[in-house]
């Protein structure tokens, strides 16, 4: 590998459900694997387990069920955050477990990932399982979806086979709100279409897993139309030379370009001023966008705190202190009616009080329950919510940053739910 | 690729920097943990350019165990006075004299269990509400579980089946009095990762990284540098080669690796090249296979 290759790959994360059943490891273990994301010392330690288990096959689920209540139970309970590199981009793998009673754990590894990888098993199709991942992928707005149709050697590499499970995940995908979905005809076990193209299904025309990984189109994800920095914390030097009216107001950027000597407006406070420098860290740059973190200089003196939003004065968000979001429920106690939670959204903080549940989704059929309204965890719901504050927010649909917010329960301090604004 | 993005290390600098700008604005009296090594040298240069052109609103706190390489001392020193940063020490030499901690006796005697008492100490005693520290979840099976925010409670334990969703980058920093949290900036980045960076930033490090001609003795397969912390027997075999660390700790759990690299770019091509983890020298992860685990509920890094 030539080194010098790292100064120009990108960065993808993907996300995976499932569980053994599926080949899941096995996939994953072949793409980190072939891509030296395994190292011996590692493999080695699965090995001497996998034996004193008694297992016919080295269980590479192994390598990354960490905890020892995960290993002692042979189950994924966490999600596991895997890593591995290709000459052209680095991979960050969120792995989570796929049966319904995690719910939470995927929408958590889902809510920063650029693809989901969905694996069905050829001899059984699009199931219950398969329809719950995708839902969640299109909830959580994830860009990109990769159907692997997985075990193709026990189905005689049928292309009719894999045209039936393409077809019927379409028309079930029709319903849901999934931009880009991908099909892939693979089989874990032997390797085919996985890294190396498969001898045994020439009819398949496409690009194997791990090229597809490589190629599909990602600078395109950000939202680069709305410009929104949640400002996170304000720079202030004191007695640095050069520096002493500086005040650097610094966050990442939500979306949208910044450039030096435009109007820009400060909400809440509505006052507006314009860019005079920006900072990507040390360095004065004219233009940034997402998701660099940033401090902006404006030319005027205005009062600015964490928690504000710098925008443009002719696109600003919505701004408001009742709130209609899709929810997921994470805590085992139940959801109050009622009840109040503070909510964090972008850098700001606030109380909410929960008015109404709406209905609660049933994500194996995908209907909507209107009648049950007690929330537990990982129940998936809408609901609306009144703030203390006004909150300046966007759509999730439009903005992943500026859409998303978290509960938490005030005297346990957890984080309680995860919600998408509608 | 089109002009509106940007490449992985800059996102994942990106990232380590909105973990530490959040740190300073949601917590009281944070610390960084600095021991000298890559990861923590990096969180002093990411820090530093965090918050530029003011000076680090938060001191690095070094957690000395007495045993280290001398090497390590003078880059310390200089390290801090480049980045302008304000350094606290923590002596696990002082947690032996006043009593908290007993020495280990005998061959495998290290200090590497002793420095949680002086580190939770340290957090007590400065009132630290959070301490950010170098660890990256590609390292160790039991860190690849790890949180970027995680809370510890007033014993300062860590409770693994009991974790916070992480979700977006939404930071749920909310705890009681006398708990702390510990932060992973870090968390995504691969061995590699950080010698990439370290190589694209021109970051200086310490001599021990690189080939240096040195006394080693050999121990259960892994190899340590002679030095008084490390006791040698009689049919002990001890030799001078050609070696470097691949990560630094102190003397008598951070193992050494026959190698020519001189330079940061000969360390990313045998990186690339290797087929071993980098903490597979190290004799402190060797006790058993939940070694991490176990001292991470009791409060290690």
């Amino acid at each position: 590998m030539d080194t010098k290759n790292y100064l120009n790959m990108e960065l993808l994360r993907f996300t995976t459900a499932g569980s053994v059943d599926d080949g899941k490891s096995t996939l994953i273990g072949r793409l980190l694997y072939d891509s030296k994301g395994i190292f011996e010392d590692q493999l080695e330690a699965v090995k001497r387990t996998s034996e004193k288990k008694g297992l016919e096959n080295v269980d590479l689920a192994l390598l990354t069920d960490g905890l020892r209540a995960e290993r002692e139970q042979g189950i994924t309970i966490d999600v596991a955050y895997r890593y591995f590199a290709t000459p052209k981009r680095k991979f960050i793998i969120a792995d989570t477990p796929g049966h319904v009673q995690y719910t939470r754990n995927m929408v958590t590894g889902a809510s920063t990932a650029n693809l989901a990888l969905i694996l069905v098993d050829a001899r059984h199709g699009v199931v219950e399982q398969t329809k719950r991942h995708s839902y969640i992928a299109s909830l959580l707005k994830i860009p990109h979806l990769v159907l692997c149709v997985n075990k193709m050697d026990l189905v005689d590499y049928e292309e009719e086979r894999f045209d039936e499970i393409v077809n019927d995940f379409k028309g079930f995908a029709a319903k849901m709100d999934i931009k880009d979905v991908r099909f892939v005809p693979i089989s874990a076990l032997d390797g085919d279409n996985i890294v190396e193209r498969s001898q045994n299904m020439d009819w398949y025309k496409g690009g194997t897993l791990l090229h597809l990984l490589e190629t599909i189109h990602i600078s395109s994800d950000y939202n680069h139309q709305d410009p929104r920095l949640p400002v996170q914390y304000v720079i202030r030097p004191q007695k640095i030379e050069g520096y002493h009216d500086y005040r650097g107001f610094a966050g990442r950027i939500a979306s949208g370009i910044f450039r030096t000597g435009e109007s820009v407006t400060v909400l809440p406070s509505g006052f507006s001023s314009k860019i005079k420098s920006i900072k990507n860290l040390n360095m004065d740059v004219k233009e940034a966008f997402p998701p660099m973190s940033i401090s902006v200089e404006l030319e005027d003196e205005i009062d600015i705190s964490r928690g504000d939003m710098i925008v443009k004065p002719n696109n600003q968000p919505n701004m408001g202190q009742d709130i209609d979001a899709m929810m997921c429920w994470f805590d085992d106690k139940p959801l109050a009616l009622g009840g109040k939670y503070i909510l964090q959204h972008t850098s700001n903080e606030a109380r909410a009080m929960v008015k109404d549940i709406v209905y609660k989704m049933d994500i194996n059929h995908l209907n909507r329950d209107s009648e049950d309204k007690e929330i537990k965890t990982n129940d998936i719901f809408r609901v609306k919510l009144r703030t203390t504050k006004p909150l300046f927010y966007d759509g999730y649909k439009k903005n992943r940053v500026s859409g998303s917010i978290i509960l938490i329960d005030e005297n346990k301090n957890t984080t309680v739910a995860a919600g998408m604004i509608r | 690729m089109d002009k509106y993005y940007i490449t992985h290390l800059q996102e994942l600098e990106s990232e380590a920097i909105f973990i530490l700008r959040e740190v300073a604005a949601q917590f009281e009296n944070p610390v960084v943990l600095f021991s000298g090594g890559k990861d923590s040298i990096l969180l002093g240069w990411l820090s530093m350019k965090a918050f530029s052109p003011a000076k680090i609103p938060y001191p690095l706190m070094h957690v000395d165990t007495g045993h280290n390489f001398d090497e390590t001392i003078e880059y310390r020193d200089m390290f801090i006075e480049k980045i302008g940063a304000r350094l606290v020490v923590a002596s696990v030499q002082e947690s032996v004299d006043n009593g908290r901690v007993q020495d280990e006796t005998g061959k495998y005697a290290s200090r590497n269990v002793a420095q949680t008492t002086t580190l939770l100490d340290a957090i007590e005693s400065h009132k630290f509400d959070c301490a950010v520290g170098g660890a990256r979840r590609d390292e160790e099976k039991a860190r690849a579980k790890e949180r970027f925010f995680s809370h510890r409670d007033e014993f300062g334990q860590w409770d693994p089946k009991n974790q916070r969703p992480e979700l977006w980058n939404l930071f749920n920093a909310k705890k009681n009095l006398g708990e702390h949290f510990r932060v992973f900036p870090l968390s995504n980045w691969t061995e590699m990762d950080v010698w990439q960076y370290i190589a694209l930033e021109q970051i200086p490090i310490p001599s021990i990284y690189f080939a240096h001609k040195r006394k080693v003795v050999h121990r259960d397969g892994i190899m340590l540098a002679v030095s008084p912390y490390v006791q040698i027997d009689e049919g002990d075999k001890v030799e001078e080669l050609v070696v470097r660390c691949r990560t630094v700790g102190d003397l008598t759990s951070t193992g050494v690796w026959k190698s020519d690299a001189s330079t940061v770019e000969d360390i990313i091509k045998e990186v690339a090249a290797s087929r071993i983890t980098e903490r597979g020298g190290r004799f402190d992860d060797k006790r058993s296979e939940t070694s991490m685990e176990d001292r991470k509920i009791k409060g290690y890094f």
